[in-house]
């Protein structure tokens, strides 16, 4: 049987600069955050990171890691801009690649079966085509002749997703009320880390829920680490839900550079265990 | 009623915009937008859907202020589902605009050069895919020139005069019903599509929301007043469905 168990140091040594990732979750909703924190620790530069973006986005984008920013919003739910996020696009340090929602779905959708693109009316008449110059059009080849957007495939060198518990072997239960895109990342990506609350024996899956939120098997899985905690501070219910007195403190870094620079020296240039335990004695 | 509040106005407004929709699923951006559907749906639309806002659909209706009643759970709507269910249609969201134009073409994605922006705001979201696939109306408070413009600096939900140029196949589903703002209540009921005043709030002049409009609007010879609430619409308004008057502190008088 496979022991696929690794640490978030083995996951990001294997990332290289000017790859795209892929980075689960939704706003700020259970992402894989021990990872992101670890990619932050690292000299990566020059990502193009594909997300439904949250302080993922914001704090990869303050590092200067990103060249390019695939996304359809960029939020942390509670507070609907994200200051990293808003001051990084105003400075202009980083190339926008702004897609409608759904658009981002088809095309993670697209590279997961393998498909050069999915058509969508998604985008037609709007600014995301100017915005993105790479869209092109394809025509119905029935009799309708419909003109439809060709979102092209968006294939990952590696996707990060965050669960409530995995098994070794990279099986995965969500246990929140959302699925959200994850296995859509999985699929996309050459390299497929998992990050999970807790592992647990594959017996024990359905003590913990319905068969129904068995949504990541071990094919799309390459590694499994156990990170309690490794959501924090977005939510992971029903684990634990967002510290938003945190998530405040961190948004008020963005218009108070010796704020950030005390966040980044207690939570930032820290261990993830010493991010934890620093977490955990507020 | 006289002793109406204008957000109560524009509820009420907001309401009528939902009015004929039948069994669909209504989503609000803004706190006065759900005011006025819970309102609708507690009278003349019971059938619309709602969310509680993250994955389920209530059965109830939750109070926008207040104690909330045990939800009622009638249907589970992860984003996955919310996406296929706006392609397929049966949706009217009501989206909130930073600039609206003369053809109902929205912008809340940043101001600015979309490449260097002045300043970012909400980002696409899903307002292209909406606009495109089903009935779309917008909720602006704070009606001023800087939103009612001549032209929007991105154009993130599309009006008419750019679905007109996809041509009559692609454009189909879209529709952008109502715009309702804290002065008045407008649609797109021209031979051209271009914005015309439908209705002015109590207490408006057709000069103030000219003044305050960057564009030259269609107006009727003959502009009503928009309705004020009846005493049962107040009743439910002030008792069941936003009580603690949280509209009330969204809208600009």
């Amino acid at each position: 049987m496979p022991n696929k168990r690794t640490t978030e140091a083995e996951a990001v040594a294997e990332l290289r600069d000017g790859m795209t990732i892929g980075i689960g979750g939704w706003g700020s909703r259970r992402k894989p955050m021990s990872i992101v924190r670890e990619i932050l620790r690292s000299p990566l530069k020059d990502l193009t990171v594909v997300t439904y973006g949250g302080p993922d986005a914001g704090l990869l984008c303050k590092y200067g890691k990103v060249k390019r920013l695939v996304y359809g919003f960029v939020s942390l739910d509670s507070i609907p801009l994200e200051p990293h996020f808003r001051a990084a696009r105003q400075a202009g340090g980083f190339e926008a690649r702004e897609l409608d929602e759904g658009m981002l779905q088809w095309g993670l959708y697209a590279a997961s079966l393998n498909l050069p693109f999915l058509p969508t009316r998604a985008g037609l008449g709007s600014d995301v085509m100017k915005i993105n110059p790479n869209l092109k059009l394809v025509e119905s080849p029935y009799e309708d002749g419909e003109k439809l957007v060709a979102m092209p495939a968006i294939e990952l060198d590696a996707a990060f997703i965050h669960m409530n518990r995995a098994d070794a072997r990279g099986n995965g239960q969500y246990l929140g009320p959302d699925f959200y895109f994850d296995e859509l990342y999985c699929m996309a990506a050459k390299r497929r880390f998992m990050t999970c609350e807790k592992i647990i024996e594959t017996s024990d899956f359905l003590k913990e829920g319905s068969l129904h939120t068995l949504r990541i098997n071990r094919t799309m899985i390459d590694g499994v680490i156990e990170a309690p905690g490794g959501a924090h501070f977005t939510e992971c219910p029903p684990d634990y839900g967002r510290d938003e007195k945190f998530q405040s403190a961190y948004a008020a870094t963005a218009k108070d550079p010796e704020a950030w620079d005390q966040f980044k020296a207690d939570y930032l240039d820290v261990s993830e265990a010493d991010y934890q335990k620093k977490v955990n004695e507020r | 009623m006289s002793d109406a509040t204008r957000a109560e106005v524009c509820a009420v407004a907001v309401a009528e915009a939902f009015r004929g929709d039948g069994e669909i699923l209504v989503s609000c951006f803004g706190t006065t937008p759900a005011v006025g559907a819970r309102l609708a749906r507690m009278t003349f639309e019971p059938d619309i859907l709602m969310t509680d806002g993250v994955c389920s659909l209530l059965g109830n209706v939750d109070p926008v202020s207040g104690d909330k009643p045990e939800a009622v759970v009638e249907g589970w709507t992860p984003f996955r589902f919310i996406f296929d269910h706006l392609w397929n249609g049966r949706r009217h969201v009501m989206m909130f605009a930073s600039q609206i134009d003369r053809y109902g073409n929205q912008n809340f994605a940043c101001i600015g050069d979309h490449a260097a922006p002045k300043a970012q705001l909400l980002g696409m979201r899903g307002a292209p895919g909406n606009t495109i696939s089903h009935k779309t109306s917008y909720w602006v408070s704070n009606h001023g020139p800087n939103v009612f413009v001549d032209k929007v600096d991105v154009v993130s939900g599309v009006g008419y005069d750019r679905a007109r140029e996809l041509g009559p196949q692609t454009s189909r589903f879209h529709n952008i019903h109502r715009v309702i703002s804290n002065l008045g209540v407008f649609d797109f009921e021209t031979e051209d599509n271009r914005m015309r005043l439908r209705s002015i709030h109590p207490g408006v002049t057709v000069d103030e929301i000219v003044e305050k409009t960057g564009f030259e609007l269609v107006i009727p010879d003959d502009v009503p007043e928009s309705a004020s609430p009846t005493s049962e619409q107040l009743d439910l308004i002030r008792n069941a469905i936003d009580p603690k008057g949280f509209a009330n502190k969204e809208v600009r008088v």
